[in-house]
């Protein structure tokens, strides 16, 4: 027996107590793993979005076009080094449920102005050189079973009739953060097929070639087109995904206040699991200080049982919740990005921690100062 | 030799100068004990004997330096524990004192091995070792073949035979025992007091034991009675 199996075998006791606030450790943090998931969906394109990337849409609203001229302006402003575009195709694939993003893009300069995105050259070259071609991300591919090669027809919402695709390339993200759940096609056959936006564009992507002139140049290009049937707004892409997320809702405050109260309630529970359980051991403890264990060695004991249960079922929950990220989104594409991350999994378990801290502390504290004589008492 | 009346100039083992001790609740203090003067050599057998409430477990506890007097000195084997506090009280009652309750008072999770092995956990023996003095001390109160029990599985006179190994494992200076037999029948706490008798016979080893009961009484060497704080008389009760 050492120091550490002494600990451990307080676990023997109580058995029942014990699993059941390890279970409610368990699922708060289950829960909270599935809140920062949510979280990530919603927030992780605002920290990952480019910084040297300009949004130039329609100053009325994204729904409303841009001119297809505006193109070759935009790049004669100085500090602009690449300039593409894209539209919102809004298609629906065998059923409403099944959503997910496309996009009509430009073959020529799409791949240039998202290098996070990878695709192998030759399969790039193949979806240019098809006017029916498309691309779809790797998470796309795995949810419907797509393989290169599959005709996949989509039925259009805004663009009338049924617009038939044949996949020509998947690609991957560098980071797990990067969404591969679009779906690209080319520009050239919504132009060609649809009247409804032939000669204009959702909105166009801007590089800059020094982040720090972002503003500078989000200025210029609005100025430019000030007092024009076609005013715009141009932010960084990292305001425009902020901006569009704002859309939902405060979801970081929805968010928030759920995961406060549910480890408020889970200390609440822990705590008084904690001190029912020490006060129930006065007398044992009582008994060890006697055999000479110091009032450190008791609150670190104390403490350190505390922490053991925090963090087993702090992992026991945060493993569940890895498990069910692993599944994949189970909206139906309104989460593109749907994974717990390392950076959560190490927030979850040092939550977990702190819980079992500020669970523990009080027992512990008054495990320490009991006087002897007064433990005794209570054998 | 035991001593109460102050005057000894001997080197004892144990030596209790104007000891006071009041608790206080509330407005009312209550003087436990007053003015107690105490020596007691080593390898005495000591029992105190006394009406409840006289003092005999608060003399106790503050022998073994588990509560602090309100005046007064205790001089155990040359160490003042009356100016010691804290974390070196804690030490030295490791080292010098082993405690055995009425109640036995063993870990119910620990097998009679880890309850035995508890305070050599504060030692810096090793794990070879400290089996060494387990298993010895459980051969001394023959629990050898009890080790690997839990308190639950052994009967009452094992589980005090378990307490009385872990009070011995550490080779205290002496040993504190508070009605050690109160809660065994007569059979089993014949064994105890037989047992404790050997430790002071075999091992000279120094007790004190608070007992309401004659028959334990009369294990001990010489037996101090305490009525209201005071230690008024010793005397050796004679076995029937």
């Amino acid at each position: 027996m050492n120091a550490v199996s002494l600990i451990l075998m307080n676990f023997r006791r109580k058995r029942i107590r014990k699993i059941l606030t390890v279970c409610s450790f368990a699922v708060a943090l289950f829960l909270f793993g599935i809140l920062a998931i949510i979280y990530d969906a919603f927030y992780l394109p605002i920290e990952i979005a480019g910084a040297d990337r300009l949004v130039v849409q329609n100053k009325i609203s994204l729904i409303m076009p841009l001119p297809y001229s505006y193109r070759g302006k935009l790049k004669q402003i100085d500090g602009i080094d690449l300039v593409s575009y894209g539209s919102w195709f809004g298609g629906v694939y065998q059923d409403e449920r099944n959503f997910f993003v496309q996009f009509a893009v430009d073959t020529e300069t799409w791949n240039d102005m998202f290098p996070e995105f990878i695709i192998p050259p030759e399969q790039w070259k193949a979806f240019v050189e098809d006017r029916q071609g498309c691309i779809a991300g790797q998470n796309l591919v795995e949810r419907y079973g797509w393989k290169i090669g599959d005709r996949i027809p989509l039925k259009g919402t805004i663009h009338q009739g049924i617009w038939e695709f044949n996949l020509r390339g998947v690609f991957q993200g560098k980071r797990a953060s990067d969404d591969t759940s679009q779906f690209w096609f080319q520009y050239k056959y919504l132009d060609e097929k649809s009247d409804l936006m032939r000669g204009y564009v959702g909105w166009y992507y801007v590089h800059v070639s020094d982040p720090g002139r972002a503003e500078a140049i989000s200025d210029e290009i609005d100025d430019m087109f000030a007092n024009s049937p076609y005013e715009t707004v141009t932010e960084t892409e990292k305001a425009w995904t902020a901006a569009f997320i704002r859309q939902f809702g405060n979801i970081k405050v929805l968010l928030m206040s759920v995961g406060g109260v549910v480890f408020f309630t889970l200390l609440l529970i822990t705590g008084s699991n904690m001190a029912m359980s020490i006060r129930e051991r006065t007398g044992e403890i009582g008994i060890m200080k006697t055999l000479g264990f110091g009032g450190k060695r008791i609150l670190f004991m104390v403490l350190a049982e505390s922490l053991i249960i925090a963090l087993a079922g702090g992992g026991i929950g945060l493993f569940m919740a890895k498990l069910f990220a692993m599944q994949g989104d189970p909206t139906g594409g309104f989460l593109p990005v749907f994974y717990l991350s390392s950076r959560n999994i190490l927030l979850g378990l040092s939550i977990s921690v702190l819980i079992g801290l500020a669970a523990g502390i009080i027992p512990a504290v008054q495990s320490m100062r009991l006087r002897i004589v007064d433990a005794l008492r209570r054998v | 030799m035991v001593h109460v009346n102050g005057d000894n100039k001997s080197d004892s083992l144990i030596q209790v100068r104007s000891l006071f001790k009041t608790y206080t609740r509330g407005n009312e203090s209550i003087e436990v004990l007053k003015n107690l003067n105490l020596d007691i050599d080593r390898g005495e057998f000591v029992a105190f004997m006394g009406p409840s409430g006289s003092g005999k477990t608060t003399l106790l506890n503050l022998i073994g330096g588990l509560d602090l007097p309100t005046s007064g000195s205790i001089v155990v084997d040359n160490d003042e524990i009356t100016g010691i506090s804290g974390s070196k009280l804690t030490d030295w009652r490791a080292r010098h004192v082993g405690f055995i309750f009425q109640l036995y008072n063993l870990i119910p999770v620990l097998t009679a091995f880890q309850n035995v092995e508890l305070p050599l956990l504060l030692t810096g023996l090793s794990k070879a070792q400290r089996r060494d003095h387990v298993e010895a001390a459980l051969s001394i109160v023959g629990l050898e073949d009890r080790m690997h029990h839990f308190p639950r599985q052994l009967s009452g006179g094992q589980e005090q035979r378990t307490a009385i190994a872990r009070a011995i494992v550490s080779d205290p200076t002496f040993l504190l025992c508070d009605e050690p037999t109160g809660d065994l029948d007569r059979t089993s706490a014949n064994e105890i007091l037989e047992l404790l008798s050997r430790l002071v016979e075999d091992f000279n080893k120094t007790i004190l034991m608070v007992t309401h009961d004659p028959a334990a009484a009369c294990q001990a060497h010489i037996t101090l009675h305490l009525e209201k704080g005071v230690l008024i008389e010793s005397s050796k009760v004679v076995c029937e």
